[in-house]
């Protein structure tokens, strides 16, 4: 049984590293500590409430919105912000930028930008998982994250981009 | 993190009509863009706002001193904390900074703090003792005028009487008349980065305003008023904006911010929360608007009567403008000889209302098109037909009187979009019918409609508001800098600078400077579908003047004429003599060796002047318009109201493409906050109270919403002094896209489906007497 | 906070702290926290307990299937379990967003006993148990013990939900959810149907229709009594009427900002007769569609 320190102190393991937390209120989200204090402000805060996406980030290797995953809670789990995203790119265009990432720019996917981390981090953990979706399946996978600029038409075109980059490189 | 950015470089690229790379994109996929929200300072403050929880209440005191009390709070302000104009406005100041006796919608701002945390901001605001007397509030429209004006400006914001030809043609035989009484409820912009910004004093008193607006000049006029410090005192930098659609036209906390800063001499931040965005931000105007139409038993429209109510909610806004545009266009883009149209936007003390894409027309679009196709029913035409048969052409005259001077492919908008084959096919996956994951309907109970709307708008401010924006141009050591004062919002103006400085002075490399009121003057409203044509406009002057004084330089220089040197890829070129200068002088120099000395040119670019609207609304008050048509094909489940847009088609008039994908990506996005009007938006007030100020029940379409958008024709007819011949492009979108989908809706059920949004319960309770839902 | 990492862990934490918040996934709570309304004075987090997560049989003859209180909404959805419980998966498969389910537990919703929790339906239809732990023992309630009044549960004070019970039915299920939206959207009414063929009964219970989910006794009364079992042909018209009739008597709903009373009774019904026709259309007997 793991306690954490009375005065709101903590390590969180965020994108491979240890990062540790000093003076956390009691309430403040994963998505707070990762903007406020930890200067990752790459994940977004649209709503707060679970209900944009724009927030999302793996714990543990699974997409979750960040602003529900209390802080505290999430002390030695690991984290993988969109800046983790970049991090780990593999063969793209731009040097450091990951297949999805560049798909975004090559398809016109990003207007505003305010949705686009968020989308990342779920098209990212959906292409994990299936090398080919279909439409219907990269809609209900992206279904948890809004945007208000696209229409979604090219956000749509960018998956299919980088799951045929993805799929290539796999290929030997 | 995050600083402003200091320029955005853009790589060479592309040129107009090309698909050059967003210079933004990187750090906005790489989580790296400063978006306002994003900000921040090592020694800031948090900012917080004390709202009314009243619809309408008189205000007998405010006690902040428990506030003050609590550690960690630095500053408790109200009205009388405000140095300068206690009002602001876009065109009326009437709304207060702060609320001093009175407060008239839910939400008004009555008292903000600053705190080490937002946690102890938010105790803080707790802590302040409001002495409240509710009144009862103004909540109808049609009640208002009548009523006791709930301000001194009086409730009646504007009414505009438009009569245009013979006002007695109803009265010849044999007219074929329809007339349908239809509602609009509130739309919400509902941009994802929610209102923010940082406030950092300077030591001499002034203050430097780090947020995300539409309009940074009109903001600092308005600020520096209320603070009561002259305009250089008072600087405004662009931050990063998360998406505006015209609900970042008005100042939200852009005052208070500063204030906080100036009180406690620290930087402070603010960020409003999602359900304080919706108190927030103005949002578009309900509207109820009752139409009859006249047309021969031909189908040839002869007169047109509406009476529009446009709810303005507590405060002007942009209402004035709104009403003007929903008057004007109120028609449709057909040709009508005979009009009469009251519009009238009142006040009450609902939420204020005031600029949401589309700005009026699109009210009346979804008005206008189920009279058109009420008006082909009674005729036995079919509704394409009856589209056709009456549309504007150029050289026609509006409703205002003005004669269509540029272009306006009405027609072939329409027939693009209507001929256009579908590859809609039928729902076999439960998950693409309606219902989505709540497998509500098996094929059985799902029945296809289709439908085509056409809408029109203009371009541009109007009414005489003689609009203009300026921009600089730097070209030294072979590198173009260009400062506009343009606001981003998303659009990809940022883009575009890069395409015309690259085609106008052949560069390899643009900078963009920081966008800020101290560095360059107004480039007016990212709104009204107008920066392409007036920034990207100024940009293109700016940069052909630096050419011309570039190239008249280098042809004196070396004895040649300028009119024989061409800047293409980073070089300074001259062209085959053609016997007005030596033939054997050939030359080819650097951009960057011609440019050791800075070459620079501003510019202030103004469109053709518009007039106001006289007594009977004519005039020739517009500068441009635009037209687009939209096919919906819908999937209904009749018996729970369930709605699936399965595809939509458009074509619309743009003059002239200059970036195919971002223009696929303003026909997209609009087209989505057109579905989301049609069937799922809506800002629900009851007695003044918002209901649903989250995004768990003010509901926008997700992917699974949105079917793809095929768009049948991009009409290229060239603008007549529009730079590069490009119209605006970011309205039409969300214009005819909710007519069509409603009359597909109609065209599916058969109902009349008289109000927008269309909800489960309009379709599947349709004609039972508790259809009436609150 | 305590980060506990057995049962016995949480449950001491809850003893030694009382009014300790317990946090799964957060998908309630932290709205709370986020928006003001809930303060965080001692949490007790549990999910990182293993043995809340997954699932096993019980029973004499394995027919009961006993689901940790930790397994989230995306685990539910998994074809073994799924096979299992088919309306439980798809009711899971409906709630909130992928990020949503991939943290939401079958425990927090229970805890939750929102009117509209999309997983209480299906388990008032399967007459579920709830297994709860303290450090003075476990006790098991009923589903209509457990949630009793809008957002109210019948947890005692250092009580943990770790389990809960639901029977391996022989028969077709089926969840139907009504929303304003094609995904992520609350429940303006959902109705779940299960059948045990062996059994000879039919069970539907309706959600978002009343305080609490409400079983539609008298049309499981006249299912029981008339349908075919053996065969699951389809029912005549009368019939469906009649037991569409039934199930929308048994709603209680009521005007909100997301829908009226009247059209949350008109959707139910329809609701009723669609999961009737689904389960019995004469198809070979299978765990209804996923």
């Amino acid at each position: 049984m793991t306690t954490t320190s009375p005065d709101g102190a903590f390590t969180l393991i965020v994108n491979g590293t240890l990062r540790p937390v000093v003076d956390a209120h009691p309430g403040e989200s994963l998505l707070f500590v990762l903007r406020e204090r930890l200067g990752l402000a790459g994940s977004k805060n649209a709503c707060e409430e679970g209900e944009c996406g724009s927030c999302t980030v793996r714990l543990d290797g699974e997409t979750v919105c960040s602003c529900l995953v209390l802080a505290g809670a999430a002390a030695g789990r690991d984290v993988v912000t969109i800046e983790g995203l970049t991090m780990e790119a593999g063969v793209s265009a731009e040097p450091g930028l990951s297949p999805v990432q560049q798909a975004f720019l090559d398809a016109g996917a990003v207007q505003c930008g305010f949705c686009t981390p968020g989308l990342l981090m779920a098209i990212d953990a959906l292409l994990d998982a299936e090398s080919d979706p279909d439409d219907l399946t990269v809609r209900e996978a992206i279904s948890g994250n809004l945007c208000r600029c696209t229409g979604y038409g090219r956000i749509l075109d960018a998956v299919d981009r980088a799951a045929a980059v993805r799929r290539a490189e796999v290929t030997p | 993190m995050t600083t402003i950015e200091a320029g955005i470089s853009t790589s060479t690229g592309p040129r107009i009509g090309e698909n050059a790379s967003r210079p933004d994109g990187v750090p906005k996929v790489t989580g790296d863009f400063a978006f306002s929200s994003d900000l921040h300072h090592d020694r800031m403050l948090w900012g917080a706002t004390l709202r009314s929880p009243h619809a309408a209440a008189r205000i007998l005191g405010i006690d902040v001193g428990p506030a003050l009390a609590i550690d960690g709070v630095h500053a408790v302000l109200t009205h009388e904390d405000v140095p300068g104009r206690a009002t602001y406005g876009l065109e009326h100041r009437d709304q207060p900074v702060l609320a001093a006796d009175v407060v008239r919608y839910e939400g008004e701002p009555v008292a903000v703090v600053a705190a080490d945390h937002p946690d102890t901001a938010r105790c803080a605001l707790a802590a302040i003792h409001v002495d409240w007397e509710p009144t009862e509030p103004l909540v109808d429209p049609a009640l208002a005028e009548a009523a006791e004006p709930i301000h001194p400006d009086g409730n009646v914001i504007r009414r505009i009487h438009l009569r245009h030809g013979d006002q007695s043609a109803a009265d010849q035989p044999d007219l074929v008349s329809v007339e349908g009484t239809y509602e609009v409820g509130m739309q919400d912009q509902a941009f994802l980065g929610p209102e923010s910004g940082l406030a950092v004093p300077d030591d001499d008193g002034g203050v430097d305003l780090y947020v995300a607006t539409q309009w940074l000049h009109v903001d600092r006029d308005q600020v520096a008023a209320c603070l009561g410090l002259p305009d250089e005192k008072v600087r405004l930098t662009l931050a990063g904006v998360g998406g505006a659609f015209g609900a970042r036209e008005d100042l939200s906390l852009h005052v208070h911010l500063c204030l906080l800063a100036l009180r406690t001499g620290r930087p402070v931040k603010m960020s409003y929360g999602r359900e304080e965005s919706f108190h927030g931000h103005v949002h578009r105007h309900p509207a109820r608007m009752w139409y009859r139409h006249h047309a021969t038993s031909d189908g040839d429209l002869v007169r047109v009567e509406a009476h529009l109510l446009l709810d303005g909610g507590a405060y002007a806004s942009s209402s004035g403008a709104v009403i003007a545009n929903a008057t004007c266009f109120a028609a449709g883009p057909y040709h009508v000889p005979s009009v009469e149209i009251e519009g009238v936007v009142v006040r009450t003390d609902n939420p204020p209302c005031g600029a949401m894409r589309g700005f009026g027309a699109v009210q009346t679009c979804f008005a206008h098109e189920a009279q058109m196709d009420r008006l082909a029913d009674a005729l036995g035409m079919d509704p394409v037909a009856l589209r056709l048969r009456n549309a504007l052409e150029p050289g026609d005259r509006l409703a205002t009187g003005q004669v269509i001077t540029g272009t306006l492919p009405v027609a072939e908008v329409l027939r693009a979009c209507a001929d256009h084959p579908s590859g809609a096919v039928g729902p076999d996956e439960p998950m693409a019918r309606p219902g989505g994951a709540g497998r509500t309907a098996d094929t059985e109970h799902v029945v296809r409609g289709e439908a085509v709307a056409l809408g029109f708008k203009n371009l541009m401010f109007s009414e005489g508001f003689d609009d203009s924006s300026a921009a600089r141009c730097v070209l030294h050591d072979g590198v173009a800098t260009i400062t506009c004062a343009c606001a981003e919002v998303g659009q990809g103006f940022v883009t575009l600078v890069g395409q015309i400085a690259g085609e106008v002075l052949g560069v390899d490399e643009v900078i963009l400077a920081p966008v800020e009121t101290a560095s360059i003057g107004s480039a007016g409203s990212t709104s009204a579908s107008r920066q392409t044509w007036m920034s990207g406009g100024a940009v293109q002057l700016a940069c052909v003047a630096v050419r011309r004084e570039l190239l008249a330089g280098v042809a004196a220089d070396h004895g040649v004429s300028a009119d024989d040197l061409v800047l293409v890829d980073g070089r300074v070129i001259s062209l085959p003599g053609d016997g007005s200068g030596d033939p054997d002088l050939s030359l080819d120099l650097s951009l960057e060796e011609v440019t050791v000395e800075p070459v620079e040119a501003d510019v202030v670019h103004r469109h053709a002047p518009t007039s106001p609207l006289d007594a009977d609304g004519q005039g020739d008050a517009h500068v441009s318009f635009a037209v687009s048509a939209h096919r919906a094909i819908v999937d209904v489940d009749p018996d729970l109201g369930l709605v699936r847009v399965v595809e939509l088609t458009t074509a619309q008039d743009v003059g002239r493409v200059l970036h195919p994908l971002q223009a696929l990506g303003q026909l997209e996005g609009g087209a989505a906050q057109g579905v989301g009007l049609a069937v799922m938006e809506e800002v629900q007030v009851a007695n003044g109270h918002i209901r649903n100020a989250s995004f768990t029940d003010y509901l926008i379409p997700t992917a699974l919403d949105m079917p793809s958008l095929e768009v049948a024709a991009l009409i290229e007819q060239p603008e007549p002094g529009a730079p590069f011949g490009a119209k605006g492009i970011g309205e039409p979108p969300c214009i005819s896209s909710t007519a069509a989908v409603v009359g597909a809706l109609r065209n599916a059920t058969g109902l009349d489906l008289a109000r927008v949004p269309v909800r489960p319960a309009d379709i599947a309770l349709a004609g039972q007497p508790e259809a009436e839902v609150s | 906070m305590t980060i506990a990492t057995s049962i016995d862990d949480a449950c001491a934490a809850l003893d030694a702290h009382p009014g300790s918040l317990v946090l799964a996934g957060g998908t309630d709570l932290m709205v709370e926290v986020n928006r003001g309304t809930r303060s965080i004075d001692h949490v007790v987090a549990v999910d990182r307990i293993p043995e809340l997560r997954g699932w096993s049989r019980d029973g004499d003859h394995g027919q009961v299937l006993r689901i940790g209180a930790g397994t989230t909404c995306a685990d539910l959805a998994e074809p073994t379990i799924a096979s299992l419980v088919p309306a439980l998966a798809q009711a899971a498969r409906t709630v909130g967003s992928p990020q949503i389910r991939n943290a939401a537990t079958l425990g927090g919703n229970l805890a939750t006993a929102s009117p509209a929790g999309d997983t209480l339906p299906v388990l008032a239809a399967l007459d579920a148990e709830v297994e709860l732990r303290s450090v003075d023992g476990t006790r098991r309630l009923s589903l209509d013990e457990f949630v009793v009044g809008v957002k109210a549960n019948a947890l005692v004070p250092g009580e943990l939900i770790v389990a809960i019970r639901v029977p391996v039915l022989d028969g077709p299920q089926e969840f139907l959810k009504v929303g304003t939206r094609n995904a992520m959207v609350i429940a303006v009414t959902s109705l779940a149907l299960v059948v045990d063929q062996p059994g000879r009964t039919v069970r539907v219970a309706l959600g978002s229709v009343a305080p609490v989910p409400v079983r539609a006794v008298e049309a499981e009364v006249l299912a029981a009594e008339q349908l075919d079992f053996d065969g699951l042909t389809a029912p005549d018209t009368d019939l469906v009427d009649r037991f569409a009739d039934l199930v929308a008597d048994a709603a209680r709903p009521i005007d909100d900002h997301r829908s009226s009373a009247a059209y949350r009774r008109h959707a139910v019904g329809v609701l009723a007769r669609r999961a009737l026709a689904r389960a019995f259309s004469g198809r070979d007997p299978e765990g209804g569609t996923a």
